[in-house]
């Protein structure tokens, strides 16, 4: 017994896309579908209901037969209370549902015993891509988002020379480069724009550059990745670094458009009243997640407001402002994900709680609560990897990382060195051990010392010591004529001949040690 | 001067050498610390020669004699030397610090003054620093000349290995030993010398045969070796004449000696011992390639143009100079394609390894000669992990510092050395005269591997040719 999908008309104000279109009924009847359609369902997306039924589909006119005659619901926006009321038992639902922010509809959801789908929790896994009707949107909305701030910027996007004198290019700047950013960003360059971008995290650099835009990095180091590839709460130290650059680039540029979202959390506040102040009047912000609570401190979600010169567009329903794109792309999704019910095209489905795609979607299963689902078994880009891998060259410099069993050495060396210093206690005269104490503390000076000398100049450190240790010479002079004592014999000519032999041989040395080394450091040059 | 304000003079010319050494730290302090050496040098052989020690003009005028003939050979050679060959005049300098040295332990001991206040212990303490510094100074003296003769290619850098070598020097030890009791117990100076002279002998030929066993790889070990020995012969003297400045300044030379020796054997992974122990590549006399480990696969020879043309496409190169660059002379032509490159927007790059060269620094050295920028002149460290990002890295005249061996292969003679991972990058391209294997003697599987290209031939011939060829 095939199953029948409804798609009834939207009822959230202002929403005007629609779940299904005609290209994508003729799909879902190929797979063995039935397909219903509420009258009037199209109208805001510009699809008639004759299209639909010359795609096959049966045009219901009364809404309330629609859902009770459905065996699985399509619907774009979270069913309303009332809805709820109208689902079958036993039925599917298939739409955006935002578990984490809507906790009551869920319960509400579990209660009617149906099993509901979100599309807003498809797993950000390869395989789903084709199914993953947040990007589609979001692809949708950061186009938009270029078009409502072009609207309401009174200038040219491009540069232009002409007859009329100069136009400067647009500089639009474009916090979060996530599917949404990226498209903004596409589009904006497109107009002509300089387009700069800024996103936590610093593997999109390069995303960033191939759309067009600048990627302008915060100058301080943590990895921004969550998991699943989406942002995640930065540190404090951060935020304060990201702040400059935000406030920087908000008294350069004409046009800011956020896209900063954090799955389950508030949209971070990232631009302040003193950003929006200190821009150019007439230029334009696009807060993206105004239905979030807004990137901007001064966004009115859901409207335009103009606030000290700045239009501030707060819209929250940008895909529905391209209706027929973002009805096509999501009706395209989710014949996507009937394909994965209906495994075999007879027109019914498996809700597959092995199939991690399908697991990670269904939220609610026969009236049971499965939301969350387990975490992902591979996430977008494997973050912890390279940091782990910088952290084991760090370890350099003064001597080498103890190793556990190093411990034992150490205290063996250190047994060795106090029975050492015993015995030379023992026998040894003071002036003697005061020169031994001269000797071992400028071991450590120069062990000290010598390490931080870098490797590049380890040959001219090499040279100068050579040049530092014909020092020996002193131990020549003094050899040559000292003050003489009565009554000793002493074979001055054979002396005086050894001394002035070490003399030369020193002095070669220190001059010659001296000079190349200044040699050799002459030539470092950055 | 007074006694007092010759040491006063002494302690201001130690510090200025501990500045000297610690100036190194960077380029841009370097001259300064340079300058610092030469300061402190110099008060401190103002204080010696006018100073309580020396009496009468008749010593200053041979002073000054004998300085005058030094400073000038030195500054002449300083002038001459071309900059690869500094590792040999650097062993060069370290053998007359040791003679030296040796020279001024026989004239203390002949000498009654010095040992005339001293009896007791403090008079056997007294000779056995003679004997000991006179030790160090012969060991120093003829080890550094023949690490200058196979520096220089006076002698083959081959490691000389005599039958029963280790018992050779154990024996040679315990003579040394035993004449020291005797020496000790020697009545008159006279009777003491000839103990001297023997182990003196001794002293010299192990020198020779410690060195002589060393291979040509592991010369940067051998030369921060005898630097330290140098120190450690400057501080023994010390001790004898009981001069703290000589103390201090061969107690730093010394341990920065040291401290090098051991960074060199750490870049080798070896062991110092093993190093001392000699004999690289013959591992206690049997032929080191295992059996079954020749590398598979094909080596692909290359000209200069297609090199160029890999470099022309390229947007990351990391180049890694080894002694054959030295060898040929070609810094010069490698700074020129450098800059040809970095002009045109390429982010060139050099790696080096910490033993490349035949002395620590040696390649930077080079480099540094040539005006290539230091900065963009990185350690092994630095960049080892670039090289996945990187689109060319060429090798030039190295080999083991770039052996994949080390890290893949636990039977590798050299299994466990860090090495420069060339074989990372897109395309690696090897610059050799031949394929004859490094000094380690091990075959080299990077020359086999698929991304890796041969460019047969001398250095500087094929990188003029290369220049040539991406200037067309």
């Amino acid at each position: 017994m095939p199953l029948t999908i409804g798609v009834p008309k939207e009822t959230a104000a202002g929403e005007k896309r629609v779940a299904t279109v005609p290209e994508v009924v003729e799909k879902l009847i190929k797979l063995g579908f039935a397909v219903q359609v509420e009258a009037g369902a199209g109208d805001a997306a510009t699809v008639s209901d004759d299209a639909y039924r010359a795609a096959g589909a049966q045009i219901v006119e009364d809404t309330a037969t629609l859902w009770s005659s459905s065996d699985i619901i399509f619907k774009v926006r979270g069913p309303s209370t009332e809805e709820v009321g109208l689902l079958r038992e036993g039925s599917t639902l298939v739409s955006f549902i935002w578990p984490a922010q809507n906790p009551e509809l869920l319960e509400q959801l579990a209660a009617r015993k149906v099993t509901v789908l979100a599309m807003d929790s498809v797993p950000r896994i390869s395989r789903a891509q084709k199914l993953d009707a947040l990007s589609s949107m979001a692809n949708i909305a950061g186009y938009r988002a270029v078009i409502e701030a072009a609207h309401h910027f009174g200038r040219f996007f491009t540069g232009q020379i002409t007859a009329a004198g100069k136009v400067p290019p647009a500089k639009v700047f474009v916090i979060g480069a996530g599917v949404a950013g990226l498209a903004a960003i596409g589009t904006a360059s497109g107009l002509g724009a300089i387009v700069r971008a800024n996103d936590t995290r610093p593997e999109v650099a390069d995303q960033v550059t191939s759309m067009g835009g600048e990627f302008v990095p915060v100058d301080y180091v943590e990895e921004g990745t969550g998991v699943g590839g989406y942002a995640k709460v930065m540190s404090e130290g951060f935020q304060k670094a990201q702040r400059e650059v935000f406030a920087k680039q908000a008294k350069e540029v004409d046009i800011i458009i956020t896209t900063a979202l954090i799955p389950g959390k508030p949209a971070p506040k990232l631009i302040t009243a003193e950003m929006v102040q200190s821009m150019k009047p007439g230029s334009v912000i696009v807060d993206m997640a105004a239905e979030q609570g807004g990137n901007c401190e001064l966004t009115e979600p859901g409207t335009v407001t103009v606030k000290h010169g700045v239009t501030i567009i707060g819209y929250a329903d940008l895909p529905s402002r391209l209706s027929k794109q973002s009805s096509t792309l999501y009706a395209t999704n989710l014949f996507r994900l009937s394909e994965e019910l209906c495994k075999n095209k007879d027109g019914t489905i498996d809700v597959n709680m092995d199939d991690e795609v399908i697991r990670g979607t269904t939220v609610v299963k026969d009236g049971t609560i499965t939301w969350p689902p387990p975490a992902p078994k591979l996430s977008a880009a494997p973050p912890p990897k390279p940091a782990a891998a910088k952290a084991a060259p760090a370890v350099s410099g003064h001597g080498k990382a103890s190793a556990p069993s190093s411990a034992k050495r150490a205290a063996i060396m250190f047994g060795a060195a106090a029975l050492f210093l015993l015995l030379i206690g023992a026998g040894a005269p003071a002036a003697f051990l005061s020169h031994f104490t001269v000797f071992v503390l400028a071991c450590f000076v120069g062990y000290m010392v010598v390490w931080n000398v870098k490797p590049a100049l380890h040959t001219p450190l090499m040279s100068v010591t050579n040049a530092i240790s014909s020092i020996i010479a002193i131990g020549a002079l003094v050899q040559i004529a000292p003050p003489m004592e009565a009554g000793l014999d002493r074979p001055d000519g054979w002396i005086r001949l050894l001394a002035i032999l070490a003399i030369v041989l020193a002095t070669i040395n220190m001059f010659g040690g001296f000079a190349v080394t200044q040699r050799m450091l002459s030539m470092f040059r950055k | 001067m007074s006694y007092s304000l010759a040491t006063a003079s002494y302690i201001g010319a130690t510090i200025l050498f501990i500045l000297c050494l610690g100036g190194l730290s960077n380029q841009e302090t370097a001259r300064r610390g340079n300058l610092y050496g030469v300061i402190g040098m110099a008060i401190a052989v103002v204080a010696t020669v006018f100073g309580p020690y020396v009496a009468g003009f008749g010593g200053v005028a041979w002073i000054i004699f004998a300085m005058i003939i030094g400073a000038s050979i030195g500054l002449y050679a300083a002038r001459k030397v071309q900059m690869t060959q500094m590792p040999e005049l650097v062993a060069l300098m370290h053998s007359m610090v040791g003679l030296a040295a040796m020279l001024v332990g026989f004239a203390n001991y002949v000498d009654p003054i010095a040992a005339s206040h001293l009896s007791g212990a403090e008079k056997t303490i007294h000779e056995i620093e003679i004997y000991v510094g006179i030790l160090i100074g012969a060991v120093t003296f003829s080890g550094s000349v023949i690490a200058f003769g196979k520096l220089s290619g006076k002698i083959s850098g081959n490691p000389l290995l005599l039958p029963g070598r280790h018992w050779i020097n154990l024996i040679g030890l315990l003579v040394v030993i035993v004449f020291g009791r005797q020496f000790l117990h020697a009545e008159s100076v006279g009777g003491g010398m000839a103990f001297l002279i023997v182990m003196t002998i001794i002293a010299l030929a192990f020198g020779v045969h410690m060195v002589m066993a060393i291979g040509g790889a592991d010369m940067p070990v051998v030369v921060s070796m005898l630097n330290s020995y140098s120190g450690w012969a400057a501080a023994a003297t010390g001790f004898m004449l009981s001069n703290d400045l000589l103390i201090v300044t061969g107690a730093l030379v010394g341990s920065s000696g040291a401290i090098l020796s051991y960074i060199m054997c750490e870049a080798m992974n070896r062991h110092f011992i093993s190093v001392i122990a000699g004999g690289f590549g013959t591992s206690g006399g049997t032929p080191a390639a295992p059996d079954g480990t020749q590398p598979a696969g094909e080596v692909v020879p290359i000209l200069a143009p297609e090199t160029a043309e890999l470099l022309r496409d390229a947007k990351n190169v990391i180049i890694i100079p080894g002694y054959g660059m030295a060898v040929a002379q070609a810094q010069h032509t490698v700074y020129e394609i450098t800059r040809f490159l970095r002009d045109k927007g390429v982010n060139v790059r050099f790696g080096i390894h910490p033993v490349a060269g035949r002395m620590p620094g040696h390649m930077n050295v080079l480099l540094a000669e040539a005006k290539v920028p230091y900065d963009i002149v990185l350690e092994m460290d630095e960049l080892n992990e670039d090289f996945p990002k990187t689109d060319v890295a060429m090798v030039i005249g190295a080999n083991d510092i770039v052996n994949p061996g080390a890290q893949d292969d636990p039977n590798s003679p050299i299994a466990g050395m860090p090495v420069l991972e060339a074989w990372k990058a897109t395309t690696s391209i090897v610059m050799k005269r031949s394929m004859a294997s490094g000094y380690a003697g091990v075959d080299n599987p990077l020359f086999y591997k698929e991304n890796n290209r041969m460019l047969f031939g001398d250095a500087k011939k094929m990188l003029d040719e290369v220049l040539v060829a991406l200037k067309a």
